[in-house]
């Protein structure tokens, strides 16, 4: 079976550059679908429907297979994040020790659900399965920075820095 | 490599270490980390280098009780101190060569008074970015005997003799499984390194890929020559980003050192391994989803048999294994299978980690022989329930275990006792609960869980759990009948015996479990519409507030 050579980058960003050379490392197998995916993520913060066409064309994957997957990983994102992103642990020792008291002050603080980012695109606010920092719990993160034994003053605190 | 050059290197290594009067050990696992551990580490480093005496400062993997972090402990004194920040660094150095800085000392003869460690053995003692401290402490010896002077049989056998069962949850007898894919015909054969923790609440294979990644590759090359396999896989979550950083250096070492790749130690055996990611799915830490993840779809399980030790990855034979049970291998290839057997209870040999968390004094990672007293953990390593609570239960297997209460404390931790009491082991987590826990609202947590995490492939498990949920909640709320109570038995029972996988098949433990030794605070919340933890709103509640 002749191979087809890989679509066109979808335009001259040098990020597109990185996604197609992990392809490469992997050489265009399908299996790398998931890896490949990451890279996107990583390099986009998120995956729209050009980044899922490119990357199923290139790895000759069907499209629904390759939207199959991105919406069954929890891990990948289909809307930008905002400017900054405060996710809140959710696992059972931080629910233990009072997550839920957490998530409902950045919920109101923010004036979004979680999972959702603020209008103006500042913050994002998530929530995670586990970051396995339980031993500190309840945490949370602010730009993928640790923090443990929060209170919801600490919270507001961090949000408030972000707001200046 | 051979064994003499492998010698050499460690030997090497304690040439270079003899040259220093003190070893600086800062933990820099992430519960110390995210307290400014780096920034210890580097003013310790600064401090020290002005003071004229001859320190090693070392960055190490966890050293246990994350609760007293950050951690250092000074060797050869093996003195521990607690809560170090870098303002401390001065005193320490200057102690040094005189007595221990008194306040920041801690005592925790208790806690590791009945821990014995095995696969946590160089946690805190070895630098994971560096090869060469994991050599200096046996590491790759048991590779390279097995290479050398053991056939595969030779390997199976003592594995078998061992006792070892599978670690992350199942505990399925380790030697039969690798004997089954060892058997399986075919000339592809692929190992599998489950480190997906998906469980809520473990950290355990964390911080052992973290902290000495090495000795779970070792784990896997001698699984891999045992079974006859040339290529590995680590699956890792995504949400370990320094686990997957530390793997990634040592795989990178390991070849380097030729411990990798072909022809390893001058023989005709090739093993190479690659990280896959995981993507964030709670079923994945399922074996036969997580094969499909790693071949790029999504992760569904399929009914077994064939099992992946027949056909797995790709169709071909394929090992899967947890990150501890792998992290186990090779202290039982150097110190043989009786010694590990000749740990444990009747039925489960050798040792487990836990990650204790909740409400407990002292938080952490633990390792105990298996057959210790449930009490002995909480009580006397965790230190019990912080003044002024009382203990209430114990949560153990995550999503997949149960709550086990007060008075069952005196049970010995085993895979048979934790399932006799609607628990099981797990990977691993230890929650502790207190008083103001409401053990409605603890099931429903857990199967909000299992109702988002579920694949959606088999419809008990769907459905089932959603329904399972909407019952919990309406209890929580205050608006069911005690009709309910037997409608969710009924539903539990269906959801377990029917689900294609182990996430349906055990999402009801938590409900049975707690339904079973809490049955009254279920009756509390249905008759009296009260919550005696005070945890959950009743819908009678809201109702005052709104009107």
């Amino acid at each position: 079976m002749a191979t087809l050579p890989p679509p066109p980058l979808p335009s001259d960003d040098k990020r597109w550059k990185l996604v197609s050379g992990a392809m490469r490392k992997n050489g265009y197998a399908r299996h790398a679908l998931i890896e490949t995916l990451h890279t996107v993520q990583s390099s986009f913060g998120y995956l729209d429907d050009d980044a899922i066409r490119f990357v199923a064309k290139s790895l000759r994957v069907p499209l629904s297979q390759a939207y199959g997957v991105v919406t069954f990983y929890h891990y990948f994102s289909l809307k930008p994040p905002g400017k900054h992103t405060l996710t809140v642990c959710a696992g059972t020792a931080c629910y233990i020790k009072g997550a839920a008291k957490l998530i409902a002050a950045a919920e109101s603080k923010l004036g979004v659900a979680q999972g959702q980012t603020t209008p103006d695109g500042e913050v994002s606010l998530m929530t995670a399965r586990c970051v396995g920092a339980c031993s500190r719990a309840p945490v949370m993160l602010a730009d993928n920075q640790v923090s443990g034994e929060m209170t919801p003053e600490h919270l507001i605190e961090q949000l408030e820095r972000w707001a200046v | 490599m051979t064994i003499e050059e492998l010698e050499q290197i460690a030997q090497n290594v304690r040439q270079e270490n003899a040259k220093y009067d003190y070893e600086v050990n800062v933990c820099m696992d992430l519960a110390c980390a995210s307290q400014g551990a780096q920034q210890l580490a580097d003013a310790l480093a600064k401090t020290v280098e002005t003071s004229g005496k001859r320190v090693l400062v070392r960055r190490t993997g966890c050293m246990g009780p994350c609760s007293h972090g950050p951690l250092v402990r000074v060797d050869p004194d093996n003195t521990l101190y607690e809560h170090v920040h870098p303002e401390h660094a001065e005193a320490i150095a200057a102690s040094l060569d005189g007595k221990p800085v008194a306040e920041l000392q801690c005592d925790l003869n208790e806690h590791f008074g009945s821990q014995v460690r095995v696969v946590l053995e160089n946690a805190g003692h070895i630098d994971p970015e560096k090869i060469d401290d994991y050599i200096a402490r046996d590491g790759y010896k048991a590779l390279l005997t097995v290479l050398t002077e053991m056939t595969p049989n030779g390997v199976l056998h003592r594995i078998t003799e061992s006792g070892l069962r599978g670690r992350g949850g199942g505990g399925y007898p380790t030697g039969l499984k690798w004997s089954t894919v060892a058997k399986a015909t075919g000339d592809i054969k692929y190992i599998v390194c489950n480190g997906d923790e998906g469980d809520p609440g473990a950290f355990m294979d964390r911080s052992v890929m973290e902290g000495d990644p090495h000795r779970v590759i070792e784990g896997m090359a001698i699984a891999a020559y045992a079974v006859g396999a040339s290529k590995g896989f680590i699956y890792v979550r995504a949400e370990y980003p320094i686990a997957v950083s530390r793997l990634t250096t040592a795989l990178r070492e390991a070849r380097r050192r030729s411990l990798l790749g072909n022809g390893i130690c001058n023989t005709q055996f090739d093993f190479d391994i690659e990280i896959r990611l995981g993507a964030g799915a709670f079923v994945c830490g399922e074996e036969t989803s997580l094969l499909a993840s790693i071949e790029g779809r999504r992760g569904m399980s399929r009914p077994r048999p064939p099992y992946p030790a027949v056909s797995g990855l790709w169709g071909k034979p394929t090992l899967i294994n947890n990150v501890e049970t792998f992290a186990n291998i090779a202290p039982i290839i150097r110190k043989g299978g009786r010694w590990f057997h000749d740990m444990g209870s009747e039925n489960s040999k050798g040792t487990k980690v836990f990650a204790l968390t909740g409400k407990i004094t002292t938080t952490g990672l633990v390792e105990v022989p298996m057959g210790i007293k449930l009490r002995d953990i909480i009580e006397v390593i965790g230190g019990g329930v912080p003044a002024g609570r009382t203990f209430k239960a114990v949560q153990t297997g995550g999503p997949s275990g149960g709550c086990i209460p007060a008075e069952l404390l005196d049970m010995e931790v085993s895979y048979e006792a934790l399932q006799k009491a609607g628990s099981i082991v797990g990977s691993g987590g230890m929650i502790v609960m207190d008083d103001t826990s409401c053990m409605v609202n603890v099931a429903r947590f857990f199967m909000e869980f299992c109702m988002s995490e579920s694949c959606g492939k088999c419809i008990p498990c769907r459905a089932g759990t959603a329904q399972i949920f909407n019952l919990l909640t309406r209890i929580s709320t205050g608006e069911a009948a005690m009709d309910d109570l037997a409608l969710l038995e009924q539903l539990c029972a269906t959801v377990k015996d029917a689900s294609l996988c182990g996430l349906g098949q055990t999402a009801p433990n938590p409900v049975l479990s707690t339904l079973k030794y809490f049955r009254n605070e279920y009756i509390e919340h249905i008759v009296n519409k009260r919550c005696p933890a005070g945890v959950c709103t009743m819908q009678s509640e809201l109702a005052e507030v709104t009107a």
